[in-house]
């Protein structure tokens, strides 16, 4: 009760004593705890290697420039590659989320069981990164660009829904309502009076999942799924800083425009 | 035409919306119900089409009960019950066009409504409903470009297109200002004359109930408390539905208005 009486006069505390108390206690375990931690972490660090680290930088970044220019010819095609997989990858995950996310959203779902269903594909999907999927998927159909599709979709699927369904849980049901009050089938219903209301965040959502993906499609080479992480990781292998330096160039310019597009489209769109 | 018997909902939360109604709604009549908040106004036109199922009770449409039909024969029952609601309701994404063209998806198929091919008879009647409201030129419009009384007119029209027995009416005014909710008041009823349609028409205004409506339903807590013509509303029946209140000032507004327009309607012959 933060109102207290004094003196026959109301007094306003924003906490009681007690709670004032707690909430010292609560900041004095927490700090505790970090302390602790840090005790633990630096005891398991060699700081000799820590010490020298900027030298070790400084010294790596002047073996990567100037980035080897002539590289590049070699790199088109795996950039190419790493737009097809992000890109594809996100179509076949849109595709599956769409009805996905109308069986897992709660005003849509025809089933409390169809919706468990949906909410464990979408939970499992996200648990698992990429990277992950990806380094499954190459043991499984073999490496090359085709894992990195089937990677990027699975991985995909989960956020594209989850979101979905977010955006089709929060729409208007008065809009729903008058559709239905004309006599119109379900299937109806869903074609004129959810999808109109979704659209702007589902066309939002994929062109977001795009952008992402580009970004952990540059990646999946490193596991042997195609794109420019294969150049990335043989020319950390044979130390040829160089063409390192150049990848990430090419890594970040590509990562630019995607942005660049998503923000456009979204725009566009919005 | 329409008839109620003993109508009652129950909401899972505990609230008795509608305590046993029974009304009868003959042909071409349009009924004006009246109550405070929370009578259950709402809940009761909703229970008509069943988007709130009843609790138990009938509602006979022209000898068919639609709280006992099932969910095929509802969609159809549904076709003959067009409609209006209080914040227009209208699918804000979609154009004029389509949203007056929603009100025949009890009768067309999934696919042809989903490629937006409509009978072109459906796509005539639509134009012709656009005209008599007054929005011919906004066809094309995407409908959140239009503003409250625009969007109420569309609305109209969609639920016009069905080609229905009976309106169903919420609140149609309560996001208007005085002047457009006249005029859609008076639209509205022009409509149910021209067409022979029996309307309910939820409202919280007693003037605009007064000046509209052929016949006066009060509610009062989920109960029918008055019944009767437009006149009939004496400040003793209005403190029954509404509670204690000073009623004069409201009758005697909608007497000087009603003699305006007699006077009006005399000078114009």
């Amino acid at each position: 009760m933060p109102v207290l009486e004094q003196n026959g006069r109301p007094v306003w505390k924003r906490r009681t004593t007690p709670q004032q108390w707690g909430r010292w206690l609560a900041w004095l375990v927490g700090i505790a705890i970090v302390a602790y931690s840090w005790h633990l972490i630096s005891e398991k660090t060699i700081w000799f290697f820590v010490a020298d680290a900027g030298t070790q930088a400084a010294d790596m970044a002047e073996r990567m420039v100037p980035p080897k220019w002539s590289y590049m010819e070699e790199l088109w095609l795996p950039v190419w590659d790493t737009i097809n997989i992000a890109t594809l990858g996100t179509l076949i995950a849109v595709v599956l989320a769409f009805p996905i996310a109308f069986c897992a959203a709660s005003n849509t779902s025809p089933h409390p069981l169809v919706r468990s269903v949906a909410l464990f594909i979408i939970v499992s999907s996200r648990s698992i990164n990429s990277l992950i999927w990806a380094l499954m998927l190459v043991a499984i159909i073999g490496p090359g660009v085709f894992a990195g599709v089937i990677a990027i979709g699975l991985r995909s699927i989960g956020f594209c829904a989850k979101l979905l369904y977010e955006a089709i849980e929060e729409i208007d049901p008065t809009q729903v309502e008058a559709i239905t009050a004309t006599g119109a089938s379900g299937t109806q219903r869903l074609a004129y009076g959810i999808v109109p209301q979704i659209l702007p965040a589902f066309a939002g959502i994929a062109v977001f999942r795009w952008d992402i993906n580009i970004r952990e499609s540059t990646v999946l080479g490193l596991v042997g799924a195609g794109g420019i992480g294969l150049q990335l990781s043989s020319s950390i292998n044979s130390l040829a800083w160089t063409q390192v330096s150049l990848i990430l160039l090419v890594i970040l310019a590509t990562v630019a425009v995607s942005e660049w597009v998503s923000a456009k489209v979204r725009h566009a769109i919005i | 035409m329409l008839r109620l018997e003993s109508l009652v909902k129950r909401y899972k939360t505990g609230d008795h919306a509608l305590k046993g109604v029974d009304l009868e709604v003959p042909k071409g009549q349009v009924l004006a119900l009246i109550g405070p908040s929370g009578a259950g106004k709402s809940t009761l036109i909703r229970c008509i089409n069943r988007l709130v199922e009843p609790t138990s009770g009938a509602v006979y449409l022209s000898d068919v009960n639609v709280a006992a039909v099932s969910s095929g024969e509802l969609r159809r029952l549904r076709r003959r019950m067009g409609m209006i609601f209080q914040e227009y309701a209208l699918v804000e994404r979609l154009t004029v066009m389509e949203n007056v063209l929603s009100g025949r998806l009890g009768y067309v198929g999934f696919w042809r409504s989903w490629f937006r091919k409509f009978p072109p008879d459906d796509v005539a009647e639509a134009f012709r409903l656009l005209d008599r409201v007054g929005l011919m030129h906004m066809a094309d419009k995407r409908a959140d470009e239009l503003s409250g009384g625009q969007r109420q007119r569309v609305g109209i029209a969609r639920a016009l297109i069905q080609n229905p027995d009976l309106l169903l009416v919420d609140e149609p005014t309560a996001s208007l200002d005085p002047k457009t909710s006249r005029q859609i008041m008076r639209l509205i009823c022009e409509l149910c004359a021209e067409r022979g349609l029996a309307a309910i028409i939820n409202i919280h205004d007693v003037m605009l109930a007064q000046m509209f409506g052929q016949r006066i339903v009060g509610l009062q807590l989920g109960e029918i408390v008055y019944d009767g013509p437009p006149n009939g509303l004496t400040s003793e029946v209005l403190t029954r539905i509404y509670g204690e209140e000073d009623w004069e000032a409201t009758i005697e507004t909608v007497e000087e208005e009603e003699e305006d327009e007699v006077a009006e309607a005399g000078a114009a012959v």
